[in-house]
């Protein structure tokens, strides 16, 4: 028997291709035939559109066509839907507005697609949409989410004329607010959590293409869920035949949550290739990125704690505006609700908790999940609610979490989650020691002995993951199933192909996955191949985010595994004789129990496609099972950051000097690739803190619209990080694991803005903590 | 206008008419169907289309193809032996997982490879400066420069 795989740092399956340029992303696909798209974007954050002459642009070397919101209505394409209908304070279900997918006399942020020109040549496209002449009546405009339900704001959509998408409310306000009133202490922040970019490097890309042969379409497209990006275009969109549809998201360079959404360009080169029989390609460019790739966070905060003399919480109170942007992006009403108000008990035993979320409707690019998706913005409600309520009491932070911590599980929190299973001393523990917040003091000292002043910050966060029981989602507003597939192919050798609905864009499922199934089946991991991303090939899937490929998917590849094995049971009993009861399995031999006489699954495998001594009475040929996984909880990750900073008095540049990263995913399958995932994520996290600042101006135009202005993380921004791990399995999936995505950038922005405003002493900096930033609040407190 | 070029690209003369206008990286992806070089921005900024021109890292799509005339290009795909094996740089970023969704990665080898050619033995420090023109958004950066640092000290100072 191999050595277990399960745990073991193996090297990853998929970097051959991309360290040779043999990797095959979007735009490196070529389909014969292929013509060009490029979208005229609306150069307003706010205009009516009063008419659009394309005849200059028609008569452009090269173009094929043009097409404006009026083509595609005449066509009835439909618009964007949005996957989840949130319930306001009143019992009504939110505003959706259209989201047409070219413009309907209206363009509502910079970046709006108002029409398409195809041509033979990408060069040609471009040429000919400059000669689109759109007559814009310009708009005032709205993009302050503070402002937005403000007296004689403008308007965006006739149904929202107050531009609120919902008001919404988790909790009991009134026990809440009595809490309150009789706490010893109530600590108060108001902030915003800025809004970020995700910018993935792979720009998105699509190239739509229809077959006359069979009717057929096959759309491949840069996407976190082809499944889900299929459904929801052919039954919402375009009305097309769901099996006539062929999506593909073939290597993908990244996504981060903005690649899972169906968007406007994915519609229109599917359909314009079927009125042109002719491929249609799109690739984003970088600037095109920037406007219209679905933006993350912008949310404006209030948040309370109250606390009894001992610094026990005894009530929580947040209320939160959202920015939802122009349009409902795929997911973005349950980003601010869902998957944030249910995430602010954290780590603590606070009883009573209260949030109500205004989402409202602005001029900007639509808002929906990036990385963490709710929860980095609710572990930053909590997390720097509790560092200020321990700084004002003088309760050490460390502490006054100590106090609160959650101990007893499984536990209900007072915002709808449970919580399997967790043991947060353990992390915060080894944080402590990783971090070694021992030696601080000394280190402070010698900074001071430097001109430079050192603050140390920390960030207990948890997530929920393992997105997620369909019947609970289904419940809260979820308009799908949240399940995962998967299908093992066992071919005559004895090799093996899995096919899943999760997807890989930079995860390393084709080598993590590969672990668990040769693991179980006793097989070399060479023989082990994962097919992810093709709804021809895989039988259905949900997608990659809210980390739950692992959870989700790769249970869903368990319990197929499972069916393998006790069909394995059945042939092997035939084969050895003995009754199917007294065949013992163990990762990859079927053994008679108590004897040495055994099977090897190889020779299983063989036997079900060569059935010439077989059970045909009892059993059909072949071995090839698949299976479909609706988890019945969600699994709730969780750990401790500690991050020590030093800032430069003169210039208010601040340097992350250590950060210790303790994280309890539960099981590991492969430690190398988790490290790698909470680096990235880390990374995010800090970037969100310290580098990363989304600007428009007032009229609504985006200031930082390039890698010039808009400063993502470099390797000169971030240090060295030290990253361990500690295990409490989870309880309700038989692989004990919690999924690892998204922590870093959830827990890492608390955890440097605490550091920062520790050196500092002051009570509150607003993200990102800039030089120019950082200077200013140390300036003023000079003043 | 169309103009012809020729150089050099992974060790094969190669000429072609193009468009005065063609970015040498949309010659060696378009043209050439040799995509590995990838892009990642219109700025500058990304890296991800770095390849070496006459021994040196470029920003491919920094420059027009004709600007390239009778130069020598290595792009990602002429960096492994013949064979298939692994530089030492490519085989210290599989050790070392020094990638996740592998789009900045060709762009990262081939800096490196130019940065580690020159230093046999860099410091942490040397190593992030040296990427100061590459954004990866998956990793974190510590496991590339880790790569870096393993890819440099097997090569010895020499591609």
């Amino acid at each position: 028997m191999s050595a277990p795989l399960i745990g073991a740092r193996i090297q990853r399956k998929e970097d051959y291709r991309f360290l040779t340029g043999a990797g095959q992303y979007t735009d490196d696909v070529s389909v014969p035939g292929q013509a060009y798209a490029c979208f005229v974007r609306s150069p307003h954050a706010h205009a009516n559109i009063r008419s659009i002459s394309a005849e200059k642009a028609k008569r452009s070397p090269g173009v094929i066509a043009v097409y404006t919101g009026a083509d595609l209505a005449a066509a009835k394409v439909g618009g964007l839907p949005c996957g989840w209908l949130i319930t306001d304070v009143n019992g009504q279900p939110m505003k959706e507005p259209p989201h047409p997918c070219l413009a309907q006399g209206k363009a509502r942020y910079v970046g709006d697609h108002v029409a398409v020109v195809v041509a033979a040549t990408l060069e040609q496209a471009k040429d000919a949409a400059e000669k689109v002449e759109v007559d814009y009546e310009v708009l005032p405009a709205v993009v302050d989410p503070a402002k937005a339900r403000a007296k004689g704001a403008p308007a965006l959509h006739d149904i929202a004329l107050d531009n609120t998408c919902y008001v919404w409310a988790l909790g009991d306000k009134a026990k809440v607010d009595e809490a309150f009133a009789k706490a010893a202490h109530v600590t108060r922040l108001d902030f915003v959590n800025n809004r970020l970019i995700p910018n993935a490097i792979e720009p998105r890309a699509a190239i739509g293409a229809y077959s006359r042969a069979d009717e057929s379409y096959t759309l491949y497209v840069a996407n976190q869920n082809p499944h889900v990006e299929r459904l929801l275009m052919t039954a919402f969109v375009l009305g097309l035949p769901e099996h006539k549809v062929r999506v593909v998201a073939p290597d993908v360079g990244g996504g981060f949550g903005s690649k899972i959404y169906l968007y406007a360009e994915d519609v229109v080169v599917t359909w314009a290739a079927r009125q042109l029989n002719r491929p249609v390609k799109w690739t984003s460019d970088r600037s095109e990125a920037f406007v219209s790739d679905a933006h993350g966070r912008d949310h404006v905060t209030t948040a309370e704690l109250a606390l009894d003399k001992d610094g026990k919480f005894l009530a929580m109170r947040v209320q939160t505006t959202a920015n939802l942007g122009a349009y409902l992006s795929t997911f973005a009403s349950c980003i601010p609700t869902i998957l944030y108000a249910t995430l602010l008990a954290g780590q603590y035993t606070t009883p009573l908790i209260y949030c109500e979320v205004t989402a409202v409707f602005t001029n900007t690019t639509p808002v929906d999940a990036y990385r963490g998706a709710g929860r980095p913005e609710a572990t930053y409600v909590v997390e720097r609610l509790v560092e200020t309520a321990a700084r004002e009491l003088k309760i050490d932070p460390a502490e006054i979490r100590r106090r609160n911590f959650i101990r007893n599980f499984p536990y209900q929190t007072p915002v709808a989650l449970q919580y399997d299973t967790g043991n947060y001393e353990a992390t915060l523990d080894a944080a402590l020691k990783l971090g070694d917040v021992s030696g601080f003091q000394a280190r402070k000292e010698q900074s001071l002995k430097n001109g430079k002043l050192r603050g140390i910050g920390y960030a207990a966060y948890i997530e929920a993951c393992g997105i997620a029981p369909s019947a609970v989602a289904g419940s809260l507003g979820a308009r799908a199933g949240l399940f995962e597939a998967g299908e093992i192919r066992v071919h005559p050798t004895g090799s093996v192909t899995v096919f899943t609905g999760s997807h890989s864009h930079g995860q390393g499922h084709e080598t993590t996955f590969a672990q668990v199934v040769a693991d179980r089946l006793g097989i070399p991991i060479e023989n082990v191949d994962i097919v992810h991303g093709d709804t021809s090939k895989v039988l259905f899937g949900m997608g990659t985010y809210g980390s739950r490929s692992i959870a989700v998917g790769g249970t869903a590849i368990v319990k197929a595994m499972d069916k393998i094995i006790a069909k394995g049971k059945k042939i092997a009993a035939h084969l050895l004789e003995a009754s199917e009861s007294d065949i013992e399995y163990d990762r990859g031999e079927f053994k008679v129990a108590g004897t040495d006489r055994k099977k090897m699954f190889g020779e299983i495998a063989f036997a079900a496609y060569v059935p010439h001594n077989y059970p045909h009475d009892k059993l059909e040929p072949g071995l090839n099972e698949n299976a479909f996984y609706d988890p019945s909880n969600f699994t709730f990750p969780a750990g401790t950051y500690v991050c020590e900073v030093e800032v430069d008095r003169d210039t208010g540049q601040v340097t992350i000097e250590r950060f210790a990263a303790v994280d309890d995913f539960g099981k590991i399958i492969n430690p190398m690739i988790v490290e790698g995932q909470v680096h990235g994520g880390l990374t995010q996290g800090i970037g969100q803190a310290l580098t990363e600042a989304c600007r428009y101006d007032a009229s609504g135009q985006l200031v930082t619209g390039s890698f010039m202005d808009y400063c993502l993380p470099r390797a000169g921004d971030v240090p060295s990080f030290k990253v361990d791990t500690r295990e409490t399995p989870c309880t309700h999936n038989p692989l004990g694991v919690k999924g690892c995505g998204e922590a870093g950038a959830i827990g890492a922005p608390a955890a440097v803005m605490n550091a920062i405003t520790d050196a500092l002493g002051v009570k509150d900096l607003p993200m990102p903590a800039t030089a120019q930033t950082v200077w200013r609040s140390l300036q003023q407190k000079a003043a | 206008m169309s103009v012809k070029i020729s150089m050099k690209v992974n060790g094969k003369p190669v000429s072609a008419e193009v468009e005065a206008r063609t970015l040498l990286v949309t010659f060696i992806r378009e043209n050439l169907r040799l995509t590995g070089t990838h892009v990642g921005c219109d700025t500058a900024q990304c890296g991800a289309c770095t390849v070496h021109m006459n021994g040196k890292a470029i920003k491919s799509c920094s420059i027009v193809a004709m600007q390239a005339e009778g130069a020598d290009i290595l792009t990602i795909e002429g960096v492994a032996k013949p064979d298939g094996t692994l530089h030492p740089m490519q085989q210290a970023f599989k050790e070392n997982h020094g990638l996740q969704c592998g789009f900045c990665t060709p762009g990262m080898v081939m800096n490196a490879l130019d940065f580690a050619a020159s230093h046999a033995n860099p410091t942490d420090k040397e190593v992030r400066e040296s990427l100061e023109g590459n954004l990866c958004r998956c990793t974190g950066y510590h496991n590339i420069v880790k790569s870096i640092m393993a890819g440099a000290k097997a090569m010895g100072g020499k591609i």
